[in-house]
């Protein structure tokens, strides 16, 4: 059995693991044990469910059949089971933006309504974008044409996906000449589920030529549309202290997880848990207040907008409820353990969910409805507070670890951190850049899996970039990963960075890594890398910039789609947990080499995070030489490849 | 015992399809779809465990010289000749366990219904009438094989014998 010090390197996670060892809880470590050996023919991508003439399965090693019943081979499974993928992390995060393009909807028509547009800004510059007409106008009216543009993307058949339009043109024209540009957020995702029904699409190239169409319209279409949407309603991102880990929690105070997605439920329990109804209802009840935590996602949502401190990420799940401090985890979609129900019946814990989507075994259902948010909200938080009184006498001692961060960073406010209030552009990213101060920028993103130690990818990687001034953003989980082992801080770059870097985060004060936000903040990231081709310099497409991407522990379907639209807008990008496709040398060879020349971005896969980030800076290295940069400013390379190439400047 | 049921480790890929086929041969149920519907009691004689990424199917090796047969108090595990596979008849079974403490690979486990162990008994039904055992007919990738013992060293010590050779040729030549 591992040890909790081989689980994780979060002090907080271990502390946990060894206090609950003797309690039996089976936790998603153990279910990962227990699923030892698992299938090689799913993990290669060459087993198929697709229809029942099978179940299907190719001998991987030749002397088994060749084909599926219908004739179909290793590559035309793992193409299909590939795409499927993306179709499923597609449209969980499409789903997302749909629900919030809702909200705003609803926001707009009414102005009594518990949600109301509060970035105008936001608002007016994206009804410039989409042609719709704001001089004298209302913002609810404003924000109705917006809103309704943004449910059209999904229901388009026709045409292509506006936002897409946002990219450089270099990346547009690749798209359109690939077959790619998306029509509509919803019809390719069905297009997917079509093409991979038996007995039509069996091609692989063709059929991942799909999927990236399918992701291309998450990235540019449904992820963006739940990013630009979510600043209007709940205020564009702005800078902002706080702390992670599960110290945040307070045995004084009442505490409240939320788990999951969508901000529309988080940001109304933090309205509730502000309330000062609540609060005296909560000091009534023995407590010093009511204390707000977040897991995954939604917990990034309400940080970036209101400070609200991490409690975990993704493998924290159920920790957290084992702290026995706990009094309500609310969730509403994506990447909630089915398990936590069971685990809550072990504490006094109320596992409740929200979603008419998402309903889980033992949890207590208050279904979250729009038109009553605010009442439901306070009816949830007043569950929580009355639940306070449950605690056991006597709990596990809290895991006191918690770290400052700093977070709110956008593709807005970036102007403004590195160039100041007067001079708000990219210029001074693009400078550093082309100076050698900064060697390049990469984005780590992605979740936590038990075949990966955890946080051990997303923080180790980061360091490694960070030593040879490769500027870091960060989202969804490896953003609170790295934020619990400090790497948020201002200070972080004078322990963990380059010369280059300690010189830019003296300079204006940011840390070293950028937190932009949860998982469909990706798409923040895209309008960066936009906003740097834009300003000059780096080239002419996203393509022929230093940059790199990367996902050292990745586990979901959101993954493999974030990946691709990354990857298919240019950026070169390290997964630690190779796709399920090895199995098909097709299909390994497109998306670690053949797409790169539709593209200019493919795929590697390494699960070594120290290594995963060198092929990063080997990367970004190649991508500067074109550009015909010099190299960087501060930094001898982590390996010089012969002594003569050794570059070592004072 | 003309055959016997040889592993090739490299070609485990852990699908469990032999854990299945096992459980599914030695219950009261036709099918597999039977067997989850009704209370088939089917349990397998064969586990897969985790070996270095791959699988590696623990098997019961119908020792020559059993330790379940010597230590079991009741007779209930013996071998009807000296090429027999090993059988344990659950009649005479009481569950003591001993012949679970003592095989060095694990290969005897406590059934969940009634009192009595469970051990392979090399499907010596279908194997005596010439079949395979189940094991080796749902094995989806070749690493449970049902070979004959003397072809199979045979080829062993002929492939050795090659390898010897060209390694010898290399240190003899001037």
């Amino acid at each position: 059995m591992n040890k909790p010090t081989e689980r994780s390197i979060d002090p907080a996670t271990i502390e946990m693991l060894e206090h609950v060892q003797d309690r039996d809880l089976c936790l998603a470590w153990d279910r990962y044990d227990a699923m030892q050996p698992q299938c090689g023919f799913g993990s290669l991508g060459i087993c198929c469910r697709n229809c029942t003439m099978g179940p299907c399965r190719i001998d991987p090693f030749g002397d088994g059949p060749q084909e599926g019943i219908c004739g179909a081979t290793a590559d035309i499974i793992a193409a299909r089971n590939l795409i499927r993928m993306i179709a499923g992390g597609a449209s969980a995060h499409s789903d997302h933006g749909r629900d919030i393009a809702h909200t705003l909807s609803m926001a707009a028509e009414n102005a009594d309504g518990d949600y109301q547009a509060k970035d105008e800004r936001k608002l007016h510059a994206l009804a410039a974008e989409l042609d719709v007409e704001t001089e004298g106008r209302a913002l609810a009216d404003i924000a109705k044409d917006v809103a309704e543009i943004c449910f059209g993307q999904f229901s388009q058949q026709h045409g292509e996906v506006v936002f897409a339009h946002r990219a450089p043109e270099d990346q547009q024209r690749r798209w359109r000449q690939a077959g790619v540009m998306p029509r509509g957020v919803d019809r390719e995702v069905v297009e997917i589920m079509h093409r991979t029904h038996i007995g039509v699409d069996n091609d692989p190239i063709n059929l991942i030529l799909q999927g990236v169409r399918s992701a291309l319209a998450d990235g540019w279409g449904g992820s963006m549309i739940a990013t630009d949407l979510s600043d209007v309603l709940f205020r564009t991102p702005n800078w902002v202290v706080s702390r992670a880990n599960l110290g945040v929690l307070d045995p004084e105070k009442v505490n409240i997880i939320v788990h999951g997605h969508e901000p529309s439920l988080s940001e109304m329990i933090v309205a509730a848990s502000e309330d000062k109804e609540m609060v005296a209802l909560a000091q009534s009840h023995g407590a010093a207040g009511i204390n707000l935590g977040g897991i995954c996602c939604t917990a990034n949502e309400i940080l970036m907008r209101h400070g609200v401190p991490l409690a975990g990420n993704f493998l924290q799940q159920e920790l957290a409820i084992a702290t026995g401090v706990v009094d309500a985890m609310v969730v509403d979609v994506q990447c909630i353990f089915p398990s936590l129900g069971r685990i809550a019946e072990k504490y006094h814990t109320k596992f409740i969910s929200t979603s008419p989507k998402a309903k889980f075994p033992h949890a207590e259902h208050i279904e979250f409805d729009e038109s009553r948010a605010m009442e439901i909200a306070k009816h949830i938080v007043r569950t929580a507070i009355e639940n306070r009184t449950n605690r056991p006498a006597t709990t596990v001692p809290l895991p006191t670890h918690t770290s400052p961060l700093v977070a709110g960073f956008t593709a807005e406010n970036i102007f403004t951190a590195l160039g100041g209030r007067y001079r708000s552009t990219y210029r001074p990213l693009n400078d550093a850049i082309m100076a050698g101060r900064l060697r390049g920028v990469a984005g780590v993103v992605g979740c936590n899996n038990p075949k990966h130690k955890h946080d051990f990818g997303h923080v180790e990687m980061t360091k490694e970039l960070l030593a040879n001034d490769v500027l870091v953003a960060v989202t969804g989980c490896t953003a609170v990963a790295d934020a619990k082992a400090g790497l948020l801080c201002p200070e972080a770059a004078m322990q963990y960075a380059g010369k280059g870097i300690q010189e830019v985060c003296r300079a204006v004060g940011i840390p070293p890594v950028l937190h932009l936000g949860s998982c469909v903040d990706n798409s923040r990231i895209l309008i960066v890398l936009t906003n740097m081709v834009n300003e000059g310099g780096l080239g002419e497409s996203i393509a022929d910039l230093p940059v790199a991407g990367a996902a050292p522990e990745w586990m979901s379907e959101k993954a493999v789609s974030i990946g691709f639209y990354v990857a298919a807008s240019g950026v070169y990008t390290v997964l630690g947990e190779p796709f399920p496709i090895q199995g098909s040398k097709v299909v390994t060879d497109f998306v670690t080499e053949g797409m790169a020349e539709y593209f200019g971005g493919k795929f590697a896969f390494e699960a070594d995070p120290i290594k995963g980030a060198r092929l990063m800076i080997d990367h970004i290295d190649v991508k500067r030489e074109a550009l015909k940069l010099p190299g960087p400013m501060y930094e001898v390379p982590y390996a010089p490849k012969t002594e003569t190439e050794a570059v070592a400047v004072a | 015992m003309a055959k016997m049921i040889v592993v090739d480790h490299d070609r485990c890929l852990g699908c469990k399809s032999c854990e299945l086929a096992c459980a599914l041969a030695h219950c009261q149920a036709a099918s597999l779809e039977e067997a989850v519907r009704t209370d088939a009691r089917a349990e397998p004689r064969v586990h897969v465990e985790p070996s270095d990424g791959l699988g590696m199917p623990m098997q019961c090796h119908h020792c020559t010289n059993a330790p379940c047969v010597a230590v079991c108090p009741t007779g209930a595990i013996a071998r009807g000749s000296q090429d027999a596979p090993v059988l344990l008849d659950q009649d005479r079974c009481i569950g003591c366990r001993l012949c679970m403490v003592v095989c060095p690979f694990g290969a005897i486990s406590i059934s969940h219904h009634g009192k009595a162990m469970l051990k392979c008994d090399l499907c010596i039904e279908q194997t005596q009438g010439g079949g395979l055992p189940a094991c080796v007919a749902a094995c989806p990738s070749g690493a449970l094989r049902y070979e004959d013992i003397d072809e199979w060293l045979m080829q062993r010590r002929r492939r050795s014998a090659e390898l010897l050779r060209a390694a010898d040729q290399h240190t003899l030549e001037p």
